[in-house]
């Protein structure tokens, strides 16, 4: 037997996380309105599927963006050959042109210090390749993205330690929490090299205010180390308060700008994780220089690099597709919550992202994570919803889930809910003597007809009124 | 305001991003330096560089375009965009089955049915570029080696070493045999290796090679395949060129190999493949990796997140490569122009009075200086590298630069440019040489 290396025999690909076994629940029986009904409805996967029908339109009426059309075709050899690792121009100023609308145009983008990578996994790879050496750590406040356990330690054999934020004060990321981690680090004789923070938040789907994000960047140029801010959920915020960006914060503050790197992607804002558009964003020459020579890892399709050139210069397009997507999200937030909290169930108060954090602490038998474990695998099993557990994002507390809602249409929507409501109806029922069960006609903030999302497979067998989508049960 | 004292390096990046491994202090980048600030062009700059040193493929575009023009249905913007959704959404490691089908279906073409692909074996990277190192970290762990015949790739330094840790030690080869891998030298390579305490995983060969533009022959492979059996290592063949021999016929791949052995001790075997030369389209970033070790499949896949192929990309080629009647035709045709060229510029320079390498595949040739050199070692071989960028105006890429041991060769690279274009740097080379007689004439 030939051996392989210790990287490729470990399980630093991350996949035994909870995380992934939802995933993998749903792939063996996904939900399907017609074919599988009874199926898994993916809530795990954080996708914005909402403005399709928006992009599609441009698309028809932009053949001149495919290099395949008639239109296109004469632009096919030239951007076939195109391999500079500095991405094609117009791409790179479209890109950082988008960055800034964005937000709202406080800040300019310089396209130079525009870098590729392969997809935000990409990027946060090359990064810490770039700033880290192996054994040393960043910092990171939890609850975090799973995909970073990977993503920032795999290959590069950097470490990670958590900036534990706690429900208390609705996991902000306070001074204390950073002193702490950081004196962990040291303790445990991890140089720390950078703090990574993701604002918008995955999961808490929060934005960082002011004072915080200054704080950090107070906090990151006293420890001199890398201050990397992930993005990638920017044009996500639907409602106020509005985004600040760390762009933003240090034209405001007193910083050194060699420590300060921006990680996006186009696979949340724009719904094209397909299309691995992802980009490294430095304020550091050094890094900017680095990154650039080991995208050659990861560059972006030149195919793709032309259609989002086209696109994302664009202005009209682009301005009314933020728009759109913050109504689409905000509508659709706002219901799925509102619908959540008509059966009891909370989340944390949240403006931005594909997902909410939903409460479900006290549904736990006991405040352990095992608990939570049992929990998540009758969601699993018998609601037969993929939600993400919180301790696969290492939040400290047991009982928190991330449940995505903006990678479905409205009809799955509408499944998801009923299964929720059918099953804290029967978690009500069962958790006092008496049931009283009140039919209320629920006021949708969506006009739309009834029957467009009411199959008969799905009725409720509790509801009084076949017709009715939510049954309010008081207990 | 105060002089901050530099703390001790806390601002300081990576030892990766700080060294040089990268690579691109060489003088195979320095020579598209110069051309980049004096590209040669047919109508607005006929006294500049001509790049004969990006061994690209521009030869059979025309078929690429035609294809696409009679087939509208591979936009996926066409009629009504019934798949933008779902290919923009499309991030599985696993990549599109049609497209590893297609893939597969391509690679057996080329090698005349004479080996099969399993599309579930096939993992998709951006690029042979991210094939390499992604492969290397897999089967090598930081500090170990692998041996590499001589001369290789430039590219290879950065990609095999620079973020993996893992280091090259040279099969060396010389023009004794025309430059052909011999059980000796590879017994050589591994004893250096031993000597220098480091532990070797596996070999790398490209075949076609770069930059001899000549195929390993197939007792060769045998040799090479029976070396890492008994060292028990890996053997990574790099088949990136294998589209583009000029004669079917004179390809032996790795996978024949394995199969005339009925695929015994191939989990050690590995291949690497893309689109960027074949296909001449670098842009695109599509590499592939074949493996017939389960573990080595399953997890350059996972890997793969860090370096996936567009979606968008994927489909397009799907399409384009599950057409068989577009395939065979594409195969042949760009065989024979490659000959044609090939044919061409060996014809140049051999009225020129310059002998080259016997070659049969690729995208350059490689020329034999050493006559010319002012004496036979690398710093002459610089010497004369210099002078033709900068007089003759050609970019070409050394020899040293390919870690080649023997002084004076030089690839040059053919299927990047017009015919005529062509034919204007034959015409400066023949020009060179002449000035060069008149010279020693009157020495």
């Amino acid at each position: 037997m030939v051996a392989i290396s210790k990287i490729a025999t470990g399980n630093g690909h991350g996949e035994d996380s909870p995380y992934f076994d939802g995933w993998k629940a749903y792939e063996t029986n996904p939900f399907h309105p017609i074919d599988r009904p009874d199926g898994v409805i993916q809530m795990g996967l954080a996708e914005n599927q909402l403005c399709f029908n928006f992009i599609k339109k441009w698309v028809m009426e932009h053949p001149e963006a495919s290099l395949c059309s008639a239109e296109g075709v004469n632009k096919f050899e030239e951007t076939a050959l195109f391999q500079d690792y500095h991405g094609m121009p117009e791409f790179r100023e479209a890109v950082a042109k988008f960055m800034g609308k964005v937000r709202g145009d406080r800040v300019k983008f310089d396209p130079d210090r525009i870098v590729m990578s392969g997809g935000a996994t990409g990027a946060h790879e090359m990064v810490a390749f770039c700033l880290a050496d192996p054994g040393e750590a960043f910092l990171v406040p939890t609850p975090y993205y799973p995909g970073f356990d990977r993503d920032l330690r795999w290959r590069t054999g950097v470490e990670l330690v958590p900036v534990v934020c706690e429900s208390s004060n609705n996991f902000k990321i306070t001074r204390a929490a950073l002193e702490a981690a950081y004196e962990k680090a040291k303790e445990a004789n991890l140089r720390v090299k950078g703090l990574l923070i993701t604002n918008p938040s995955n999961p808490l789907g929060t934005i960082l205010d002011r004072d915080t994000l200054k704080g950090i960047v107070k906090f990151i140029n006293e420890k001199n180390i890398h201050l990397i801010g992930d993005e990638i959920y920017a044009a996500t915020v639907f409602m106020e308060p509005e985004f600040v960006s760390i762009s933003e914060i240090i034209e405001e503050v007193e910083c050194n700008r060699g420590l300060i790197h921006i990680v996006y992607s186009l696979s949340k804002d724009m719904g094209f994780p397909g299309f691995r558009v992802g980009i490294v964003y430095s304020y550091n020459d050094a890094v900017v220089s680095c990154a650039r020579k080991m995208s050659s890892f990861g560059l972006v399709s030149s195919q793709t690099q032309h259609l989002i050139a086209t696109m994302l210069s664009d202005d009209d397009f682009v301005d009314s597709f933020i728009v759109e997507s913050k109504e689409q999200l905000f509508k659709r937030h706002k219901y799925f919550t509102l619908s959540l909290s008509q059966v009891g169930i909370g989340s944390l108060k949240s403006n931005a992202g594909l997902f909410i954090w939903m409460d479900l602490r006290k549904l736990l038998k006991e405040k352990t994570f095992d608990a939570e474990m049992d929990l998540w695998r009758v969601i699993i099993n018998e609601v037969k919803l993929n939600v993400s557990p919180g301790s696969s994002f290492h939040c400290d507390e047991p009982g928190w889930f991330r449940v995505c809602f903006a990678n479905m249409d409205d009809n799955t929507m509408e499944v998801a809910l009923l299964r929720i409501t059918t099953f804290m109806h029967k978690h009500n029922e069962a958790m006092v003597p008496r049931k009283l069960c009140r039919r209320a006609s629920l006021k949708l903030s969506l006009s739309r007809r009834r029957d467009d999302f009411m199959s008969q497979n799905m009725m409720s067998p509790h509801s009084p009124i076949p017709q009715s989508p939510l049954v309010r049960a008081r207990t | 305001m105060a002089i901050e004292i530099e703390k001790p390096s806390s601002v300081r990046l990576s030892k990766v991003a700080i060294s040089k491994t990268h690579g691109e202090d060489s003088p195979y980048f320095a020579g598209w330096k110069a051309y980049d600030e004096n590209p040669y062009d047919e109508i607005h700059n006929q006294s500049g560089v001509i790049q004969m040193g990006l061994a690209e493929n521009q030869v059979s575009f025309d078929l690429l375009e035609k294809y696409l023009e009679e087939h509208h249905e591979v936009s996926s913007s066409g009629k009504g965009a019934p798949g933008f959704r779902e290919n923009a959404l499309f991030q599985d490691y696993h990549g599109l089955k049609s497209f590893r089908q297609a893939m597969a279906n391509f690679m057996e073409q080329i090698r005349g049915g004479k080996a099969k692909f399993d599309p579930d074996r096939i993992v998709l990277t951006a690029g042979a570029t991210a094939a390499n190192e992604l492969l290397t970290f897999i089967l090598a762990d930081p500090g170990d080696a692998l041996l590499v015949p001589t001369p290789y790739y430039p590219g290879f330094d950065r990609d095999l070493r620079w973020r993996t840790g893992v280091k090259i030690v040279p099969i060396h080869c010389n023009s004794s045999n025309n430059f052909q891998i011999t059980p000796e030298a590879l017994e050589a390579a591994y004893q250096s290796a031993e000597s220098m305490d480091l532990k070797v995983r596996g070999i790398l060969i490209t075949n076609p090679s770069n930059p001899l533009g000549s195929t390993i022959q197939s007792s060769v492979l045998n040799d090479i395949l029976d070396f890492a059996v008994h060292k028990n290592i890996h053997l990574v063949s790099d088949e990136i060129y294998s589209g583009s021999t000029f004669s079917p016929s004179e390809f032996v791949s790795i996978a024949e190999i394995l199969r005339n052995r009925n695929y015994k001790d191939a989990e050690r075997v590995h291949i690497v493949y893309s689109l960027s030369k074949d296909l001449g389209l670098p842009g695109f970033r599509v590499g592939t990796i074949y493996s017939y070790n389960d573990d080595v499949v399953t997890t350059a896949r996972r890997m793969s997140s860090f370096t996936l192929i567009s979606s968008q990309t994927q489909h397009l080629l799907a399409c384009m490569l599950s057409n068989h009647e577009f395939t065979q035709n594409y195969i042949k045709t760009n065989r024979e122009r490659l000959n044609k060229r090939y044919d061409m510029i060996i014809q140049g320079l051999k009225k020129a009075g310059i002998e080259c390498l016997k070659g049969n595949a690729g995208l350059f040739c490689w020329m034999n200086l050493s006559p010319l050199l002012n004496e036979p070692t690398r710093q002459g071989e610089l010497e004369l590298w210099n002078i033709i960028l900068n007089q003759v105006k050609l970019n070409i890429s050394p020899g040293s630069s390919c870690h080649c041991s023997e002084p004076g060769w030089f690839r040059v690279c053919f299927a990047n440019m017009s015919e005529q274009t062509l034919r204007v740097a034959l015409q400066r080379i023949h020009k060179f040489m002449e000035q060069r007689k008149v010279c020693s004439v009157n020495q």
